[in-house]
Order: structure tokens, then C-alpha cells, then sequence
């Protein structure tokens, strides 16, 4: 079990990474009214056959050759099921894949989402083959990263560079506050 | 919101400067175990807190990366020190704290931080 849903978000986008995508994008929105918080995680990567995509909630599958195990998936799953909430994996081979978590915002076994903007900083920065879109919204306002457009403006800096690392960390971090106020969900 | 102007900024402040990071067979590889089992029990912070460092002492022969599940899932967070012409030493059980004493004494003094290995786990 992840003690916060950002370390979910993070373990299953390296999953994407794996799965060779080129772009993964991340979104995360909270609804207040609707009392829910909506997780999604899209990739363009290699996706899964029907086989695969139906043993993947199954804590004892995984392409992984290290261990029998594979709890990424049904972690998150769990979590999300455990606040009162919804969880979807949709995939086509070639085409990627799409999870999909909702969360019972006020739900009292709803895990705290954490921290995001180290879950996407890890990501975008051990990742540099890979583009990121991040959308972060709290009821109707929102912020987008999308590494492309970073890429466009640094030619050949790498994002590894350390005040180009920063600079991500405070875009992240800036944007975060000015969209929820502050408020840790 | 912060702007991509100041993207722009530091894009030409860091022009020509940034020179190719060699990945030459001299380079030290620090790799971090970030798969579920990394992560669960705490990968993330101790993977940002050795790339920060790394990076303030300006270690440049040092390439800080991770990698997926090493298979001892029990003993993570992990951390692999792999130094070009030496044995590679595998941290078990490792924290922020834990990987900063790592910098310190084993990246930078070259003192292998024996008591945190897995040598030290008494493996039965």
C-alpha cells in the first residue's frame, strides 16, 4: 500500500516510461462539488493485449522476470476502491494505454494525494527521452506543464541541468499553490 | 504563474556553456530501485535527495539513475554504487539521511559506508 496517492501516480507512470511511450500525460482533478478526486495517466507506449490487460489488477501477474508479484496496478486500484471510488485500465496493442482512478474526495480512506510536484519532477528529470503533459485542477482552475513546450525553448539544455531542475520544481510548486490556494488535498 | 519567459532566460544565460556530459567509462553510476517496491517503501526522496547533492557538490563524474525492481524487494529503497574497475556495493534500507552519509564518505571520500550494505544484513 502507497502511504500517499502521488507515489501511486508516480509508480504507474513508470510503467508508461517502460512501455516505450513517447508522451505520457498525467492529470489529476479535484471536484468539490462532486466530492471527488479524478486520477488519470495516459500513454502512448506499446499498450497491452486483451490477455494481458485482463490479469493486470491480479496482484500475482507481471512481465517482470525479477519476481512473481506485480502490486503497482492493484495498489493503486485498492486505493482508489477503498475511498469509495472507481478504478479503469483501457488498452490496445500499439495504440497505449489509459488508467483511469476516482477517489471519494471527503471519503475518510482516502489516501492524501501528496506530493505531486516530486512525483512529476522525478519523472520529467529521470526521463529525458520522454515528453510529460501535467494538467493539476481544482474546481475549474488549472495549470499545464508540457515538457514539449520547455523542449522548444531549451533546444539542446537537458532538463538535468541544475537550474533548469529548478525552475521545473518552482513551476510546479508556483503553479500548484496559485491553483489550489495552498490547500493540501 | 510562472512563465516560460524566464524559461527563455535561463536558456540564454546557459548557451555554449553546457558542455557534454561525458558518459565515458571513468563515470561513477549511482543507480536507485524505483519500482513498486522502491517506491512503497520510500525510494523517491532518497532518489531526489543523492540527485541534489550530486549536483550542489558538482560531481560531474557522477551519474545519478534509476532503475526498476533489483529483485530484493525486502531491503529497499536500494542504492547501487557502481565504480568503474571496482566491486559495485548495493545500500540496503537507505533514507535521505542514510544516502547523504553516502555522498559524503563514499562518493566523495571514496570510504564505502559498510554498516548501511547488504553485506551487513545478516542474509539467511
Amino acid at each position: 500500500m502507497m502511504p500517499e496517492i502521488s507515489l501511486n501516480v508516480l509508480d504507474v507512470a513508470e510503467n508508461s516510461t517502460r512501455a516505450k511511450a513517447s508522451l505520457v500525460e498525467i492529470s489529476v482533478a479535484v471536484d468539490t462539488k462532486a466530492d471527488t478526486l479524478v486520477i488519470q495517466i495516459k500513454d502512448d507506449g506499446c499498450g497491452m493485449t486483451e490477455e494481458q490487460l485482463s490479469h493486470v489488477e491480479d496482484p500475482f501477474f507481471t512481465t517482470r522476470t525479477t519476481r512473481k508479484v506485480g502490486l503497482g496496478v492493484p495498489f493503486f486500484k485498492m486505493a482508489a476502491l477503498a475511498a469509495g471510488g472507481d478504478f479503469s485500465i483501457e488498452s490496445k496493442p500499439g495504440a497505449g494505454t489509459c488508467v483511469t482512478a476516482v477517489f471519494g474526495l471527503s471519503h475518510i480512506d482516502r489516501m492524501p494525494l501528496g506530493d505531486m510536484t516530486s512525483t512529476i519532477h522525478t519523472l520529467i528529470i529521470f526521463h529525458k527521452d520522454v515528453d510529460f503533459r501535467y494538467t493539476y485542477e481544482v474546481d475549474g482552475r488549472s495549470f499545464t506543464l508540457d515538457t514539449r513546450e520547455f523542449r522548444e525553448v531549451l533546444g539542446d539544455v537537458p532538463f538535468d541541468e541544475p537550474e533548469v531542475s529548478a525552475y521545473i520544481k518552482e513551476y510546479l510548486t508556483e503553479n500548484k499553490k496559485e491553483t489550489d490556494g495552498g490547500i493540501s488535498i | 504563474m510562472k512563465s516560460l519567459e524566464e524559461l527563455k532566460a535561463i536558456r540564454e544565460r546557459m548557451q555554449g556553456q553546457v558542455g557534454l556530459r561525458s558518459e565515458d567509462s571513468s563515470q561513477t553510476r549511482v543507480v536507485v530501485g524505483m519500482a513498486t517496491c522502491g517506491i512503497a517503501s520510500g525510494a523517491r526522496p532518497v532518489l531526489t535527495t543523492l540527485s541534489d547533492a550530486v549536483q550542489e557538490r558538482h560531481l560531474d563524474n557522477i551519474a545519478v539513475t534509476q532503475t526498476g525492481c533489483i529483485g530484493l524487494c525486502q531491503y529497499e529503497p536500494i542504492v547501487e554504487v557502481m565504480e568503474p574497475g571496482k566491486d559495485k556495493v548495493t545500500y540496503v534500507k537507505m533514507n535521505p539521511e542514510k544516502a547523504l552519509e553516502v555522498v559524503e564518505k563514499h562518493l566523495i571520500r571514496g570510504q564505502v559506508v559498510q554498516k548501511y550494505t547488504l553485506n551487513a544484513e545478516n542474509i539467511k
